[in-house]
């Protein structure tokens, strides 16, 4: 995995998500999962794109049911995007990279 | 011949893409296969396949698109993340306008495959992502021990269902006919399945539900007309696809369905031009089915270029 997507977890999610001081996405996945697998590699792309302007963090749901429950969050992949401690935007399933581009451009 | 980016560019990278891309690599084509997000396409969400010749046991759809990319790759094939706004293949140069750039070919491969069909209903919108899913591997596990709904009588909606019964205590299978349209084998499973209940003759009409997600649907029976609720946190819509074509301006052929009209050779209304797998107008959308597309569609392309370069 990418150095420049790190995980995150329901007990650091406050301090590394709401908490950061530029925008943030964070992607919800699962092992048994096929499309967030797929989609990882393309995350992994933009992250290289994005570095410095936002952060990218991976969560498992599985690991962390509380977080994703508390986004109402009941399909993956979800891409959230967070800027100021507000969640921004929420992208669902397998979309194209473009449009995740677009949408992280919304929070910049 | 004016000279070109590359020979051949393929559009989509799921089954048939990839396919058509390991045959034209084999063929010494200068070949670009696009991909707009991740290899795989519609295959990913698939949980189990079962009907394609070699694997004995089955293969996830995520396995199969790993096995077929680690192919191509093997054999060179270029693959870009990025997408076909529009083109121009009226000419024996093709131009193809991308997200970022502009790429020549001497000939083009459609494989961009198909959608799942949105019923347009109230709330599935709304709803997407929060008990509205078309992807029951992906979704389930956010539904264990309780009810769900699944909406379609074809091959996707049985198969999830059943799958849907390992993690849900029950689905109600909507179904807007009175006998299902899936394969046999299918059909008997689901039949046999105690946590699994068909609804007749109905037809999904709203999805229904607060801030933290679904509550319920509305379903009607198409032959009496009675309206009736059903308490459910999720529902799976499983009613068919719809060809992912918006890039084709009118430029090419397609049926009443929006599918793209090919000849035995794969071949479009303009030439040069080839389209394979869930896209075109077929009577079958199958793994199987889209590879053997493809073979005939990266065979008929490498000849063609062959011709026009008057070998």
């Amino acid at each position: 995995m990418a150095e420049n997507i790190l995980d995150v977890s329901d007990s650091t999610f406050d301090s590394e998500v709401l908490k950061s001081d530029i925008p943030v996405l964070v992607d919800f996945w699962a092992p048994w999962c096929g499309p967030c697998k797929a989609i990882g590699p393309v995350i992994e792309e933009i992250s290289k794109d994005y570095e410095g302007k936002v952060k990218f963090f991976k969560c498992n749901v599985d690991d962390n049911p509380v977080t994703p429950g508390n986004f109402g969050i009941r399909a993956i992949p979800t891409l959230l995007i967070f800027k100021g401690g507000e969640k921004l935007d929420q992208i669902v399933g397998m979309v194209d990279k473009a449009k995740i581009e677009e949408t992280l451009n919304k929070s910049l | 011949m004016n000279s070109t980016d590359y020979d051949l560019v393929i559009i989509g990278g799921g089954p048939a893409g990839l396919t058509a891309s390991i045959y034209a690599a084999r063929a010494r084509l200068n070949t670009l296969l696009l991909e707009k997000s991740a290899p795989g396409g519609q295959i990913l969400v698939t949980d189990w396949i079962e009907n394609y010749p070699g694997f004995p046991e089955g293969l996830s759809g995520a396995d199969l698109v790993v096995k077929m990319t680690d192919q191509a790759k093997r054999f060179g094939v270029e693959i870009e993340t990025n997408q076909v706004k529009s083109m121009d293949v009226a000419d024996t140069v093709k131009k193809l306008v991308l997200n970022n750039r502009t790429v020549t070919c001497k000939a083009v491969i459609i494989a961009t495959g198909a959608s799942p069909r949105k019923l347009g209903v109230p709330g599935e919108e709304e709803f997407y992502g929060k008990g509205i899913s078309t992807c029951a591997t992906c979704d389930a596990p956010f539904f264990r021990n309780s009810v769900v709904a699944a909406i379609g009588g074809g091959d996707t909606a049985v198969q999830e269902s059943i799958f849907l019964t390992r993690f849900v205590n029950k689905v109600y299978l909507i179904h807007r006919r009175d006998q299902l349209r899936a394969t046999r084998i299918l059909q008997e499973r689901v039949l046999e399945n105690d946590k699994i209940e068909i609804v007749w003759d109905s037809v999904l009409t709203s999805v229904n539900g607060s801030d933290a997600g679904v509550t319920g649907i509305s379903v009607k029976n198409v032959k009496t007309g009675d309206v009736s609720e059903l308490a459910v946190e999720g529902c799976f819509v499983w009613v068919g696809i719809t060809p992912n074509t918006s890039f084709l301006n009118d430029a090419i052929q397609v049926d009443k369905g929006g599918f793209i009209v090919v000849n035995a050779k794969m071949e479009t209304s303009i030439s040069g031009v080839y389209a394979a797998g869930d896209v075109r107008n077929t009577p079958l959308r199958q793994v199987a089915t889209a590879v053997g597309d493809s073979a005939i569609a990266a065979f008929e392309a490498a000849n063609y270029i062959e011709t026009l370069e008057g070998h």
